[in-house]
């Protein structure tokens, strides 16, 4: 059983935030199939929170298939979410490895190729920016 | 949806200072709003006109349907715990539920109980010798117990600690949790207004500046770092609520139901109580002034 936490200032719908903590909890391991998820209950009265919250992120949670919701019972975890297999990592980490080279060549320091890769990110996952 | 209370050009006089003039809302069914404004917008005006505490001088305003107090079973659908949360100093606790049971004809004995023994309250204990905390949490219970679809609180949690408001708001939580009831509230606290409400209404001067869902209203707002511009320049949806400019930079607040495509803005996301304060600010003439500081409300 994991338990939730609430950042008030990070500007991140506390829906979200709940989506983002199982999620979190199940690439990492700490949620596995077949756990439950505390019911909506229990955490309204832990972080006194409005009962919708939850359940539009339990909701949330089931449509991209996560987890299912057994009514009566409580809601519980079908899916895991592992990362890209461990094969793919390396060279990929490889090749990460060889342009931050580069770029340290190139002269840019640390927060440069910070600024530069959440930039990159960013376009990429186009999203919010494009 | 319905609305659990709808005015329309409502205003109050004092004299001849209005508390509240020319106000136009509808707060929707089945959610827990907040309201929030600055001191003197006319909150609790608002709020006592409501229930019926107070006539209004125009305009109309309707609640479930039906004008405030309009008869006793319109009142037994309304649950109003008022500012500073009263109760009677030399009642018991115990005098204060049967007060409850024979006052309301839907009222719900066990869960005042449940809840009285939940907060540690003895029966006997005279209500005027309990904590803030605990004073609060007796009239909660009284409101709640008459099992109300619609609970109006007016800044309920102003006056308690930290820790006596977490508890009031666990408590307010768990009973919305049953379902079937709606809630208004009025406060100054914005962090609670995150984690309790759905839909904000900002009252600003007797004005909604801003309503809508606290998510749908966190996505279409966005703080945006770039260049300095000239505002005329933005692409139509996108509306600015509060902007101001440095010798080379402008930061935007917007509201965009689309995404910002302009790859010269940085975007960020904003926090609920920036853009609370945004338009909160907005209203008192103290932001930037401009062509582009529009209202906007829906």
């Amino acid at each position: 059983m994991i338990e939730f936490h609430l950042d008030s200032r990070s500007g991140v719908a506390p829906y979200l935030q709940i989506v983002h903590q199982v999620r979190h909890a199940l690439r990492l391991g700490l949620l596995c199939e077949g756990d439950q998820l505390p019911t909506i209950k229990a955490v309204v009265s832990r972080l006194a929170i409005n009962p919708n919250t939850v359940l539009k992120a339990y909701k949330e949670l089931e449509y991209s298939g996560l987890v299912a919701s057994r009514p009566g019972i409580g809601t519980f975890v079908v899916q895991t979410l592992s990362g890209a297999p461990l094969v793919a990592l390396g060279p990929l980490r490889n090749e990460l490895e060889r342009w931050l080279g580069r770029a340290r060549r190139a002269g840019l320091d640390e927060e440069s190729i910070e600024a530069l890769f959440r930039d990159c990110f960013r376009s990429h996952a186009g999203e919010d920016v494009a | 949806m319905t609305a659990v209370i709808a005015a329309a050009g409502l205003g109050k006089r004092y004299g001849r200072q209005w508390a509240l003039s020319d106000c136009t809302l509808a707060i929707p069914a089945g959610q827990v709003v907040g309201l929030v404004g600055p001191n003197g917008a006319g909150k609790t005006t608002l709020l006592q006109l409501a229930v019926g505490l107070l006539a209004p001088t125009t305009g109309t305003i309707t609640v479930l349907g039906e004008p405030p107090a309009a008869s006793a079973a319109q009142l037994g659908r309304v649950g109003f715990v008022a500012q500073d949360t009263p109760i009677y100093p030399t009642l018991s606790v115990g005098d204060h539920l049967r007060l409850g049971a024979w006052l309301n004809p839907s009222w719900d004995q066990a869960l005042a109980a449940r809840r009285i023994q939940a907060l540690g309250l003895d029966p006997r204990q005279r209500a005027g010798k309990l904590s803030g905390g605990q004073r609060a949490q007796l009239a909660l219970t009284l409101a709640i117990a008459k099992r109300p679809e619609l609970l109006i609180l007016d800044e309920p949690v102003a006056s308690l600690d930290p820790l006596a408001r977490r508890e009031f708001l666990q408590g307010l939580m768990e009973v919305v949790a049953e379902g079937g009831m709606s809630v208004v509230f009025s406060t100054h606290v914005i962090a609670d207004l995150e984690r309790v409400c759905d839909y904000l209404v900002v009252l600003v001067a007797s004005r909604v500046r801003v309503a809508g869902e606290i998510d749908a209203l966190l996505a279409e707002h966005r703080r945006l770092t770039g260049p300095r511009r000239d505002l005329d320049t933005l692409p139509p949806g996108q509306h600015v609520v509060e902007v101001s400019h440095t010798g080379r930079q402008s930061t935007l607040l917007v509201r965009s139901a689309g995404p910002i495509l302009d790859p010269a803005w940085t975007v960020e996301p904003v926090g609920l109580e920036d853009l609370v304060l945004a338009y909160m600010s907005q209203a008192q003439g103290t932001a930037q002034p401009g062509p582009t500081l529009r209202e906007v409300s829906r």
